[in-house]
C-alpha cells in the first residue's frame, strides 16, 4: 500500500471515528437507563410521553404542509424562470440561498417585528395564524434545497419544447404544469421534500421563539431536564434524518433508471 | 381566398429584423416546405403561425379567420418538433390521447382515435411503451400521430427529421408525405435539407435573410432559380461571372469565350456584367451539334462519386464542373488533357443578385 492510499484511509478512519464514536456513545448511553443492564427504558419513556406524540405530530403536520405549499411555490417559480425569465435565474438562485446566510434568529426577530399583534398583518395574534407564519418560515428555510432539487430535475427535461407541444395540443397553463411538467420533475420534488421533512422535524429557533409546540423545542426541553431520554431522542432524530436521506437516494436512483428523453 | 394566408408578416427581436415582409398564400391540402440555411427566419415564420412567437406586424389567417392574436392553444394547429417533445411520463397511447383529453372528448372516442392514429403510423403494438423505450424514428412517428389526433387545421413540422439517421430520414419523410396525402391536411415543413424539400413538397419557399427569395414547385425552384442565392442553395451549381457582349442576341462572354442564352434576355438590357449559372448535369464533355454552346479548357480534376464522375474543367480564370455517368467500359478523362464542354442554350441561367 503506497503512502497516498495510507493517507486516504487515515482520513476516512478519522472521519468515521469523528462521526460514529459519539453516535455509538449516545446510543449506548440511551440503553443504560436501567441500572446495571442494557434496556430500552429510555425509548419506552419517550414513546409513552404525551408531549412526544403531540410535538412529533405537530412537526410532522407542519413538515407535510411546508412540503405541499413549498412545492406549489417552488415548482411554478422554477418553471417560469426557466421558461420565460432565464436572465433572472442568477437573481432567483441568490435569493433562494439567502436562508443559508441569514441566521434563523435574525429572521424570526424580523417576523416578530413585522407580524406582531399590533401590526397590519398580526400573524402572532392567534395560534392558527402563528402556525401559518411558522410554516412560511419553514418554507423559507427549505428554499435553498427545494429550489435546487426542482431546478436540477427541470434541467433534465426540455421544458420549453414540452410546454410548446402541450400548448399546440390545446392545453392551458394548469394542465401543462400539473400533467406535463410536475410528473417529470417529481424526483426533484421528492428529494427536496425529504430534506425539508428532516429540516422541519429538527428545527428549534423559529418554533421556540414563535412559541409553538414543535418537536425541536421538545427535544431541548427534555435535554435540559432528563438524563437518558435526550440520548434516545437524539437517536430517534438521527433515524428520521437517515430514513429521509435513504428515501432521497431511492428516489434519485428511481429517477436515473428512467431517463426522460425528449 | 387561400386557406392559410400570411400577409406582410414581420418579426423583429429588438433591432434585429428576423422576418422581413413575408407574404404567402397556401391552399388547403398543400404540402409546403420552407427551405433555407440556419438563421434565415424559416422556423420563426413557422413559430408565428403556431403562435409561439408574436407577430411584429402583419396578419395570419386560416380559412378567412384572423388568428394573429390568438394563443397557441386556441389555434388548433398541430406541431411536430425536431426534439420529438413526447411527454416522458406518459405512454405512447397517453401521449396520443393527450390533446383529445384536453379537448374533453369522450373516452370511447379517444380510444378509437388513438388506435386509428397508431395504426396510421404502424405502431399500434407499442401503445403501452414509454418514450424512452422507443427509437428516435418511432418517437417522431408517435409525435406525428399525437399532432394529427386533434384533427388540426394545419400541421407544422419543424425539422422533424434532423435528429434521425439518413436511412430513417428517407423512409420517414415518405411516410409523412403519404399520411399527409391520405388525410389531405395542409402541411408546412421546415428544413435546411434541399433533397428533403425537393422530394416531398408541392411547393417550396426558399428563404434567405428573412425573406422568401422564391416560391415555386420543386421543378421551378431547381430548374429556374430566380436569384443567385436560390441557384446556389438548391443543388450544385457552376456560378460564373459573365460579360454581356450583345444583349439583343443574348451573347455573353465567359473568360473571353462566347456563350448564348435563350432565357431571361430582357434582364441583360443595360448591364455589362451578369452572373451565369449552369447545372453540372446539364454539361457534357465533348462537342455537340449546331446551336449548342461550347467552351474549351483543360481537365483539372476528376472525382469518382460512384455512379457519377465529377469533372472540373479549367477555362481561364474560372473552372466549370460537370457530371458524367460512370461507364465501366470507358476510361475516365485524364487530368491535364484539353477538353471541350457543351451545354444547350436553354440550360444557361442568368440569375439575379439577392435584393
Amino acid at each position: 500500500m503506497n503512502l497516498k492510499k495510507i493517507g486516504a484511509w487515515t482520513a476516512i478512519a478519522v472521519g468515521v471515528i469523528y462521526f460514529i464514536v459519539p453516535l455509538i456513545g449516545t446510543f449506548e448511553f440511551s440503553l443504560r437507563m436501567r441500572r446495571g443492564e442494557y434496556s430500552l427504558d429510555a425509548y419506552e419513556s419517550v414513546f409513552s410521553d404525551v408531549r412526544f406524540h403531540a410535538t412529533f405530530g405537530y412537526s410532522g403536520l407542519m413538515a407535510v404542509l411546508t412540503i405541499i405549499f413549498g412545492m406549489l411555490l417552488v415548482v411554478p417559480t422554477a418553471y417560469w424562470v426557466r421558461l420565460r425569465l432565464p436572465q433572472l435565474r442568477p437573481v432567483v438562485e441568490f435569493v433562494t440561498l439567502l436562508p443559508l446566510v441569514i441566521p434563523a434568529i435574525v429572521v424570526v426577530f424580523g417576523y416578530l417585528r413585522i407580524y406582531n399583534s399590533s401590526s397590519y398583518l398580526p400573524f402572532t395574534a392567534s395560534e392558527r395564524a402563528t402556525d401559518i407564519l411558522l410554516m412560511g418560515s419553514y418554507m423559507m428555510l427549505s428554499l435553498p434545497y427545494m429550489y435546487r432539487s426542482v431546478d436540477t430535475a427541470m434541467r433534465t427535461i426540455d421544458v420549453r419544447t414540452l410546454t410548446e407541444a402541450a400548448e399546440s395540443l390545446g392545453a392551458g397553463w394548469t394542465t401543462i404544469l400539473f400533467k406535463c411538467i410536475f410528473p417529470n420533475v417529481m424526483s426533484g420534488v421528492l428529494a427536496g421534500s425529504f430534506i425539508t421533512f428532516a429540516i422541519v422535524m429538527g428545527e428549534f429557533t423559529m418554533a421556540s421563539l414563535l412559541d409553538r409546540p414543535a418537536f425541536g423545542p421538545y427535544l431541548q426541553l427534555i435535554g435540559a431536564n432528563k438524563a437518558y431520554e435526550p440520548s434516545a431522542l437524539a437517536i430517534i432524530a438521527f433515524l428520521i434524518t437517515w430514513v429521509s436521506m435513504g428515501l432521497l437516494q431511492v428516489v434519485s436512483r428511481f429517477g436515473k433508471a428512467r431517463p426522460a428523453r425528449t | 381566398m387561400a386557406f392559410l394566408e400570411l400577409s406582410h408578416v414581420k418579426k423583429s427581436f429588438g433591432q434585429v429584423h428576423v422576418v422581413k415582409d413575408f407574404d404567402m398564400a397556401i391552399e388547403k391540402g398543400e404540402f409546403i416546405s420552407f427551405l433555407g440555411p440556419s438563421g434565415c427566419g424559416k422556423t420563426t415564420v413557422l413559430r408565428m403561425i403556431a403562435g409561439f412567437e408574436t407577430v411584429s406586424s402583419g396578419t395570419i389567417t386560416i380559412g378567412g379567420h384572423d388568428l394573429t392574436d390568438l394563443k397557441p392553444n386556441q389555434r388548433n394547429i398541430g406541431m411536430v418538433f425536431q426534439a420529438y417533445a413526447l411527454f416522458p411520463n406518459m405512454t405512447v397511447g397517453q401521449n396520443v390521447a393527450f390533446g383529445l383529453k384536453v379537448a374533453g372528448k369522450p373516452k370511447a372516442e379517444i380510444d378509437v382515435t388513438v388506435k386509428e392514429m397508431l395504426d396510421l403510423i404502424h405502431l399500434g403494438h407499442l401503445i403501452d411503451r414509454f418514450p424512452y423505450q422507443l427509437s428516435g424514428g418511432q418517437q417522431q412517428r408517435v409525435a406525428l400521430a399525437r399532432a394529427l389526433a386533434i384533427r388540426p387545421r394545419v400541421l407544422l413540422l419543424d425539422e422533424p427529421l434532423s435528429a434521425l439517421d439518413a436511412k430513417i430520414r428517407v423512409s420517414l419523410r415518405e411516410e409523412i408525405r403519404s399520411i399527409q396525402r391520405k388525410l389531405g391536411i395542409t402541411t408546412i415543413f421546415v428544413t435546411h435539407d434541399q433533397e428533403e424539400a425537393l422530394s416531398i413538397s408541392d411547393r417550396i419557399v426558399v428563404m434567405n435573410e428573412g425573406r422568401a427569395d422564391q416560391i415555386g414547385t420543386p421543378f421551378e425552384i431547381y430548374n429556374f432559380p430566380r436569384t443567385r442565392f436560390v441557384a446556389s442553395f438548391v443543388g450544385t451549381l457552376n456560378i460564373l461571372p459573365g460579360h454581356v457582349a450583345d444583349g439583343a442576341s443574348g451573347r455573353i462572354e465567359i473568360d473571353g469565350q462566347a456563350v448564348h442564352a435563350c432565357r431571361d434576355l430582357a434582364r441583360l438590357t443595360g448591364r455589362s456584367a451578369c452572373t451565369v449559372a449552369l447545372r453540372p448535369e446539364a454539361i457534357r464533355l465533348g462537342t455537340a451539334g449546331d446551336g449548342a454552346n461550347h467552351l474549351t479548357g483543360k481537365i483539372e480534376e476528376v472525382s469518382f462519386l460512384g455512379a457519377v464522375l465529377r469533372v472540373r474543367v479549367r477555362l481561364a480564370d474560372h473552372a466549370i464542373s460537370l457530371d458524367m455517368f460512370n461507364n465501366p467500359g470507358v476510361a475516365p478523362p485524364e487530368r491535364g488533357s484539353p477538353a471541350t464542354v457543351t451545354f444547350a442554350r436553354e440550360d444557361v441561367l442568368i440569375v439575379e443578385e439577392a435584393a
